[in-house]
């Protein structure tokens, strides 16, 4: 059985398909319908809720998710808060500057839309909120009427106005007040849940518990922020027997320095490592910008994108130019090796029978060493990469000594383009120099076309990215550099 | 009635939320607390089962078996009906025939159904829909528009609007250019998908709670699958999560398999498409392959024009005739051809039929001659602006290309406004110096126009109804033909009763759009739906007010001139009455206290032999102004300020008249750059969810977005309260963003090279466009 609060109330849970999202759960047999289904996919935010979790100081933090690709049963020991809350006085300064504003018009996405703000609205510190964490709390809601102009203003006055519910309220702990005590009062200890018909779901609390699971059923799957997996179930409609979330596991869990490492563990969300990382390696803050949405973000975990083995995951790139080392773990004990060794081929990796990914280890930087990312999609918010360059160049007095340029998107895993690696070590770091090792990227890739771009648009972006590389080294405004600066 | 309510006190003022008022949406809190209701949303009436069908996978071929058993026997299957199960017509074509609700023996796209399941839960019926097992026997698909133009395989025939010699005039011109483009098509992503359910009724007919544009044609269609009088099928609408064009006649096919699936079970179904199924399953925005051969003097003057606009239809016609039609009429924009000749093919391919999407066509026609513009202007060295304005649509040059004339002439004096209003010309000298010293990035600039005709096409569609009632408390109540989708229809239409009566905008209700209230009504499309639908309510008020100002003058003796309504009140001579007493007076007095109103558009006509005709009453009118950035390394680009200047004549709500404009500019800017259907070779669509297809999000809206009404432009024709239509015009303002793409990718060449830039123009095709830039640079400098 699984126990935590809906709108302010204790909901407890049992026996339910470990398949079963919280959106899903909310429609159909809740019959809260507030909360829309626009895609079943995480892309378009019609069904956007939000998680009340508590840390360890107990403060909780309230974050906007997808409830159509978030399990049911990872709400256990949180809070969460649907458009449901918000149906009294008095009104949120979020709904009051969306009728101010006309910010709806098919409605249709507007819960959604409400949730995103009042999570930001809750997050927001001394009461000021920029223009651009309005446009990231939204990156991850589509309105197909608007234009947005107007869902981009209603937020600018609401985040500068005070909502004071009473204690009473179903999200008063949204509010200024105390967080409600009632999440404290739910147990701490390892879940198991049997469906009627079977299936399996786990939330292990120790490392040690998710490793005696994993010797016990090592064909489970692992599940962390379900992001990904979940669209197995949701667009391949694919039902799955037995589920190990990695989600409560503490060491798995986190983001510290250790010496000239950063340590990172597997199940920690992307927005619960981005700023440590960000601090250590400032390239990654552009990319973690716009990798998924923030309702993603919010869920998904560097061992997630690790993990799946996608050829276009965006994490994956950036690690194996840092020559970032991968903590592995399972029944006997952990190891660990290069992440650039970890992917064998299309979503096939050096994971072995029962084994999880434990953390990853990033160095900081060395003197003379500079990071470029550069993501290249359709769309600025919420898109897949068609390419992801990732280079780490270390120039000594205008040579280049060392250098990793790993890419996404350009073969069947993310990978070094080593020909040209080659074609640069210990050459002058030149505009001549960079265009010879620029022709040489046909010879690491031949990438494949597919819906997101061609393989020759893949191959000529992959050159121009080590060009853009070669440009911004000459000291350029940056307004002359790339156009996402101007987002 | 024994006892009448109590009077409610009314307040002396001047009425609120009349026409021409910034009136809220009338569900804008239900909207932002989770409480208004779409079909999904309904409560589940007792025993309702949920439906799903099961796809073609061939895009041509014939049906050699279909094995149902493993679909049957899955656990919570009810009902698995096929064509053969069908009671009445197979065949649901909205206008031409084509369309079977199910696949009979041959399948023409994939994804096409074929057999329908109702099961206990939608979980059910999707998963029993993917099991059963069925044979093709392949035949020859055809999937692109060059395709079909090559065979020569259209679903209607090709037309021809045709006026003096333009082959004469091409060939004497001073110059002369040719171009061609492809436009892509879009798909309509409204956040709700297609949902339905269907209820039978006691008779055995069926009540149908549909996400549809068109709930009379929903009724028809299902009363005659069924085989039933359609007054055994009513439908309701109250509202839609978006529809754009998409839920005009694709709300159709969803509600008769439901209501074939409740006649086979005699239980309630539901049928809501997930995402892909919606993709896959519905009809889109047609792609074009257009060409143009253009003669024009020095200064840039059009002399002669050869237009074709070519349309894929998909496997049937659905209302492709009509759009295809919409491309030709708006193959002008706002231009004057002078001699000239314009041909539309209705292409037919092997994939899903296509269909209305906002502007029907008119975006797609639109683009061919702005391209050439484009080109015009770099070809004598101009600034496209200006070649745009020599060519606007005069006095003395105002005849279209299908005979019909201009007689407000808006657009000069809108974009020299506009021109100033955005700064253009200084900009534009910025913009030249900042493209001087930038080597990755080069900015673009366009100030594009927009003339879009308004009526159906079609003209036994502009017709509308209403139904009025007043009750004895003095609150009234509306119901008219027109449905509510975001556009804030319904608010327009209650404030037009509002003014007819003179009371304050809360005491008029507009509730669910009914057949059973207002019959025979027409889509809620072509931009038309507060024209007929508020000069129908209307109507319906002049009525009662008729009646009442006859009971007033009698009853208290005065003359019909000294009866007045205004400000919550009734003045009838030296006498003036609370409304609410009064609509008691007259109802103690058994004066009729409701009616039906109807209107039909005047003075439309064409004919499609001669290619002739007046088939607009008016033009919408509006322009923008776009500035760019692109990245010649990349191909992406920013879109970082978009000026517009709109004419909604007297505008019935100017706010939710800009809600309009933003929306329908960005969702034009959407298909013009980042909106990318791609099929396989096959026919397949590989773009079937957000994931893959790319609608512009937060980040897209211009960080500088400048919007505003033109000022004291009274419709002249007699619209309702002079004002004019607003829903599709401003998606055509998308074309700016498109057009300062390619000026941007045209200061690679000193703005003497026009780059090919097929649509969606995604950062891909932007970066091929530079690629082309950058190898005609190199050709010019070795012939020099």
């Amino acid at each position: 059985m699984i126990e935590f609060l809906l709108n302010g109330r204790i909901e407890k849970v049992d026996q339910f398909d470990p398949n079963l999202s919280i959106l899903e759960w909310l429609r159909t047999k809740m019959r809260l319908t507030g909360t829309k289904e626009g895609c079943a996919s995480g892309d378009c935010g019609a069904c956007t809720v939000i998680t009340g979790t508590t840390d360890q100081d107990g403060n909780t933090h309230y974050d906007a998710i997808n409830s159509c690709i978030t399990l049911l049963g990872s709400l256990h020991g949180k809070e969460l808060i649907t458009v449901e809350a918000f149906q009294q006085e008095p009104r949120h300064p979020v709904q009051q500057g969306l009728l101010d504003k006309h910010g709806a018009q098919c409605g249709f996405c507007t819960p959604g839309i409400v949730m995103s703000l009042t999570a930001l609205h809750a997050r927001r510190k001394d009461g000021t909120v920029s223009d651009h964490q309005i446009l990231e709390a939204l990156s991850g809601n589509l309105c197909r009427c608007t234009g947005y102009r107007p869902i981009i203003e209603a937020g600018q006055d609401a985040m500068v106005k005070e909502w004071t519910p009473d204690t009473e309220h179903p999200a008063a702990g949204m509010g200024p007040g105390p967080s409600d005590s009632a999440l404290s009062r739910i147990h701490r200890d390892n879940i198991t849940v049997e469906a009627a018909g079977g299936a399996r779901y786990d939330a292990p609390v120790s490392l040690e518990d998710l490793r005696s699971l994993r010797r016990a059923y090592p064909d489970s799957r692992l599940v962390a922020g379900s992001t990904d997996l979940a669209l197995e179930i949701t667009q391949q409609l694919s039902s799955l027997d037995h589920l190990v979330s990695v989600e409560r596991v503490p060491e798995l869990k986190g983001c510290v320095l250790e010496g000239d490492e950063l340590v990172i563990g597997a199940a920690t969300t992307y927005q619960a490592f981005r700023k440590t990382l960000c601090e250590l390696w400032p390239a990654f803050d552009a990319m973690l910008e716009r990798l998924g949405s923030l309702q993603i973000r919010n869920r998904g975990t560097l061992g997630g994108n690790i993990a799946n083995a996608s050829p276009i995951g965006d994490m994956p790139p950036p690690l194996i130019a840092l020559n970032a080392i991968l903590v592995l773990d399972g029944p006997d004990g952990p190891r660990s090796m290069p992440v650039e060794d970890f992917f064998l081929g299309y979503k096939e990796t050096a994971l072995k029978s029962g084994e999880f990914l434990h953390s990853v280890r990033i160095p900081a930087p060395k003197p003379n060493e500079t990071l470029h990312i550069y993501k290249i999609s359709k769309r600025l918010d919420d898109d897949i990469s068609a390419v992801l360059g990732a280079f780490r160049l270390t120039i000594t007095d205008g040579v280049i000594s060392e250098c990793r340029l790993a890419f996404g998107g350009m073969a069947a895993t993310p990978a070094r383009a080593l020909q040209t690696e080659n074609a640069l070590k210990g050459q002058p770091w030149t505009e001549n120099n960079v265009a010879a090792a620029i022709n040489v990227l046909g010879s690491d890739f031949s990438p494949l076309s597919d819906v997101r771009a061609s393989a020759s648009y893949r191959l000529q972006v992959a050159g121009n990215l080590l060009r853009r590389a070669w440009l911004s080294s000459d000291s350029l405004p940056r307004e002359q550099l790339t156009v996402t600066d101007y987002a | 009635m024994r006892k009448l309510p109590l009077n409610t006190p009314t307040p002396a003022h001047t009425a609120q939320g009349l026409a021409g008022q910034s009136a809220k949406h009338d569900s804008a809190w239900k909207h932002v607390s989770g409480q208004a209701r779409y079909i999904d949303d309904l409560p589940m009436p007792e025993g309702i089962l949920h439906a799903a069908v099961g796809h073609s996978q061939q895009a041509h071929a014939r049906i050699v078996s279909v094995d149902l058993e493993a679909v049957r026997r899955y656990p919570g299957v009810i009902a698995v009906v096929t064509a053969k199960d069908v009671p009445g017509h197979l065949d649901i074509g909205p206008v031409f025939p084509g369309d079977p609700v199910l696949a009979d023996d041959i399948v023409e796209f994939i994804g096409q159904p074929l057999f329908a399941v109702a099961a206990t839960s939608h979980e059910a019926a999707r998963k029993a829909a993917k099991l059963a097992n069925v044979q093709y026997e392949p035949l020859d698909a055809v999937i692109t528009v060059n395709q079909a133009l090559d065979k020569e395989l259209f679903v209607r025939p090709s037309q021809t609007q045709l006026r003096g010699n333009p082959d004469q005039a091409l060939s004497q011109a001073p110059n002369r250019l040719t171009g061609k483009q492809v436009v892509g098509g879009q798909e309509h992503f409204y956040l709700e998908g297609q949902a339905c359910l269907a209820e039978p009724t006691e008779d055995r007919g069926m009540f149908v709670h549909t996400s549809s544009q068109h709930p009379s044609e929903v009724q028809k269609l299902v009363a005659e699958v069924l085989g039933l009088p359609i007054h055994e099928v009513q439908t309701e609408v109250r509202r839609m999560g978006g529809g754009f064009g998409g839920k005009e006649t694709q709300a159709a096919p969803v509600a008769c398999i439901a209501a074939l699936l409740a006649n086979a079970t005699n239980r309630p179904v539901k049928y809501r498409l997930s995402r892909p199924d919606d993709m896959i399953q519905t009809g889109k925005r047609h792609d074009f392959f257009n060409t143009y051969d253009i003669g024009f003097d020095d200064e840039g003057l059009i002399q002669g024009a050869d237009i074709m606009v070519a349309g894929r239809c998909g496997y049937s016609t659905d209302l492709s005739d009509a759009i295809v039609d919409r491309a030709m009429f708006h193959a002008d924009n706002a231009y004057y051809l002078d001699q000239a000749r314009v041909t539309g093919h209705r292409c037919k391919t092997h994939t899903v039929s296509n269909t209305a999407f906002r502007g029907f066509g008119g975006p797609q026609g639109m683009m061919i001659i702005e391209q050439a513009m484009d080109d015009i202007a770099r070809h004598l060295g101009r600034d496209p602006l200006d070649i745009r304005k020599l060519n606007l649509y005069r006095p003395g040059r105002d005849i279209t290309h299908y005979d019909q004339t201009i007689e407000q002439h808006v657009l000069p004096k809108l974009l020299e406004t506009l021109e100033t209003s955005s700064d253009y010309r200084q900009r534009r000298s910025e913009i030249t110096q900042f493209n001087q010293s930038s080597e990755a990035l080069k900015r673009g600039l366009a100030l594009t126009p927009v003339k879009f005709g308004i009526s159906f096409t079609a003209k036994h569609l502009n017709q509308a109804g209403a139904l009025v009632h007043i009750y004895t408390d003095g609150s009234i109540h509306v119901n008219h033909g027109g449905t509510e989708m975001g556009q804030g229809l319904y608010i327009k239409v209650a404030q037009v009763v509002a003014s007819a009566f003179q009371v304050d905008l809360e005491r008029v209700k507009v509730s669910a759009t009914r057949t059973d209230k207002v019959p025979n009504t027409s889509p809620t499309a072509a931009s038309s739906g507060s024209d007929l639908n508020g000069m129908a309510a209307l109507d319906a008020c002049e009525k009662i007010l008729a009646g009442l100002t006859d009971f007033a003058a009698q009853n208290w003796s005065v003359s019909p001139e000294a009866i007045h309504f205004s400000d919550n009140q009734v003045q009838i001579g030296d006498l003036q009455m609370p409304w609410a007493s009064f609509v008691q007076a007259a109802y103690m007095n058994r004066v009729p206290l409701s009616s039906s109103g109807f209107y039909a558009t005047p003075k439309i006509h064409y004919d499609p032999k001669s290619g002739k005709g007046h088939p607009f009453l008016y033009y919408s009118n509006g322009a923008a102004c776009s500035e760019v950035v692109i990245d010649t390394l990349t191909g992406e680009y920013r879109v970082l300020r978009t000026d517009i200047l709109f004419d909604a004549g007297r505008s019935l709500n100017p706010d939710i008249d800009i809600g309009q404009i933003e929306g329908g500019f960005v969702q034009g800017m959407g298909w013009l750059t980042t909106e990318e259907l791609v099929y396989s070779d096959e026919g397949k669509l590989l773009t079937t969810g957000p994931a893959t297809y790319k609608i512009p999000a937060v980040s897209d809206c211009p960080p500088d977005l400048r919007v505003a009404l033109l000022a004291d432009s009274p419709n002249r024709e007699a619209t309702i309260f002079h004002s004019k239509a607003v829903g599709e015009p401003p998606l055509m303002l998308g074309i700016a963003v498109w057009s300062a793409l390619r000026d941007a990718v045209s200061s690679l060449t000193d703005y003497r090279f026009s780059p090919p830039l097929d649509t969606p123009a995604t950062p891909e095709r932007v970066l091929g466009a530079v690629t082309a830039s950058q190898v005609w640079a190199g050709k010019q400098q070795e012939a020099s």
